[in-house]
């Protein structure tokens, strides 16, 4: 155990495994998923290094979890719309990766923002102007040309802050953008091979590129206000428009405030599909 | 003697805990895939076992742990912990030769290498041979980079042309 690995003992007491001993006749315990939630921190130490400021850990992580849950919330509603199985498959899994994120940092920011609150506190029962995630993450998901532009943007964005997040001084944030970082580097792979198919590809394909391309530009510079990553993403966009035909886009000044908790129209329809049966339901379990 | 019985005591926990099967990939224990990270016992007898995701999604993590502390109650210890362990990150290359051999056996390829260093972006061709893990033949493709869970990518044969899972490579 270095200093810098986090994990200390919790009590066994959970409601998974009263479940599985039910179960349990020496043969694989098996039961469906889904049959209660759990803490993603379950048996890390919760404890905050001393010289790091609770609130503004607690501040860093909601807003890194807020445009995660968000943007996985974008990338499901390609679920049964993707224009092959297998990219459906891609999305869904990069919305995987992308939640999970989303609640190891929000069981992070419960711990250290004095609320003792739980990832459910976070995702289902904040509104709209509580939530600060950046503006391009919770635009419609528009065509597939948009979805992919805009992931493309915002892998390569969160993939540059989290690799310096890796080395920050609280070691569970560090250990979740270190963990983070691999998943991107293939969200940003992904999203990149198709900007360059489709961008070199036929003419219509070139077109919603460029289109998608003047879509996002726009919410580029609030990207660059959250975190001082714009040389990272602007060689990456080098790249990638260069290989695949296409006009690089250039970055105005922010605009936008997502950050503050000042959003689009798009974000309150978005929670509202994602909160409703939390909120119809407050207290269940099952 | 109390020492010695100690050592064959964790011992004896740490090859139950090392037997329980993954969820999603049962061919493999957890000690192949590499997630159980160590199993100690502290002085009052509580056997501590800890795990470490493979993905940060992955929602195998809570069954694993459900199993892990079920097993070993069930094999008489009656204090278990069960613990997160987030850092060092897991990576593909901690599966086993056994677990690699497991996986190839029931059709699902091995990962390579895991890349190190700087994550960069390359555009080039990617010409990485993951052979055919039921012919063998070096001649096959990918066909999605994402499949049915967050740790493989779908590939097929052009050869016997089998459809196949391919565990990646983190």
């Amino acid at each position: 155990m270095s200093d810098g690995e986090s994990a200390i003992d919790h009590d066994d007491d959970h409601v998974y495994l009263s479940l599985a001993e039910g179960h349990d006749d020496g043969s694989d315990a098996r039961w469906a998923f889904g049959t209660g939630f759990e803490d993603p921190l379950y048996g890390v130490d919760t404890s905050v290094p001393e010289g790091v400021d609770a609130g503004e850990l607690a501040a860093v992580c909601v807003e890194l979890a807020d445009d995660a849950v968000v943007s996985a919330q974008r990338l499901a509603q390609w679920c049964t719309r993707a224009p092959e199985l297998e990219e459906e498959v891609a999305l869904a899994n990069i919305g995987l990766d992308l939640l999970g994120q989303a609640r190891l940092l929000y069981a992070r920011a419960g711990q250290v923002d004095g609320t003792g609150r739980g990832e459910d506190a976070y995702a289902y029962f904040r509104d709209a102007d509580d939530f600060r995630n950046v503006l391009l993450a919770e635009l419609p998901i528009g065509d597939f040309a948009f979805s992919i532009t805009r992931l493309l943007v915002l892998s390569s964005w969160r993939l540059a802050h989290l690799e310096r997040l890796a080395a920050h001084r609280d070691p569970v944030l560090a250990a979740i953008a270190a963990k983070a970082v691999k998943e991107l580097t293939y969200h940003r792979q992904y999203a990149a091979e198709w900007a360059v198919r489709l961008g070199d590809g036929t003419d219509e394909s070139h077109r919603r590129m460029r289109a998608a391309l003047d879509q996002v530009a726009p919410y580029l510079g609030e990207l660059f206000t959250a975190y001082d990553v714009q040389g990272e993403v602007v060689e990456v966009l080098r790249q990638v428009t260069e290989a695949a035909g296409l006009p690089m886009p250039s970055v105005p000044p922010a605009r936008g405030a997502g950050r503050e908790g000042q959003h689009t129209e798009h974000l309150a329809p978005l929670l509202a599909e994602l909160q409703s049966v939390a909120r119809a339901h407050p207290e269940a379990t099952w | 003697m109390v020492t010695v019985t100690a050592i064959e005591d964790v011992r004896r926990a740490r090859g139950i805990a090392e037997r329980v099967p993954d969820p999603e990939l049962p061919m493999l224990t957890l000690a192949d895939l590499g997630v159980l990270r160590d199993v100690e016992m502290t002085a009052d007898g509580t056997v501590v076992a800890s795990l470490t995701p493979t993905y940060s999604g992955c929602p195998a993590m809570a069954e694993m742990r459900a199993a892990v502390a079920a097993r070993l109650r069930a094999a008489g210890y009656a204090r278990v912990r069960i613990r997160t362990v987030l850092d060092p990150p897991w990576t593909s290359d901690w599966i086993t030769p056994a677990g690699r051999r497991k996986l190839t056996e029931h059709g699902i390829a091995p990962p390579g290498a895991a890349p190190h260093g700087p994550v960069v972006l390359s555009l080039l061709p990617t010409r990485r041979t993951v052979p055919c893990p039921r012919c063998g033949s070096p001649d096959t493709e990918e066909t999605s980079r994402f499949a049915a869970t967050s740790c493989k990518a779908l590939w097929r044969c052009r050869a016997c042309r089998e459809p196949f899972e391919y565990v990646k490579e983190i």
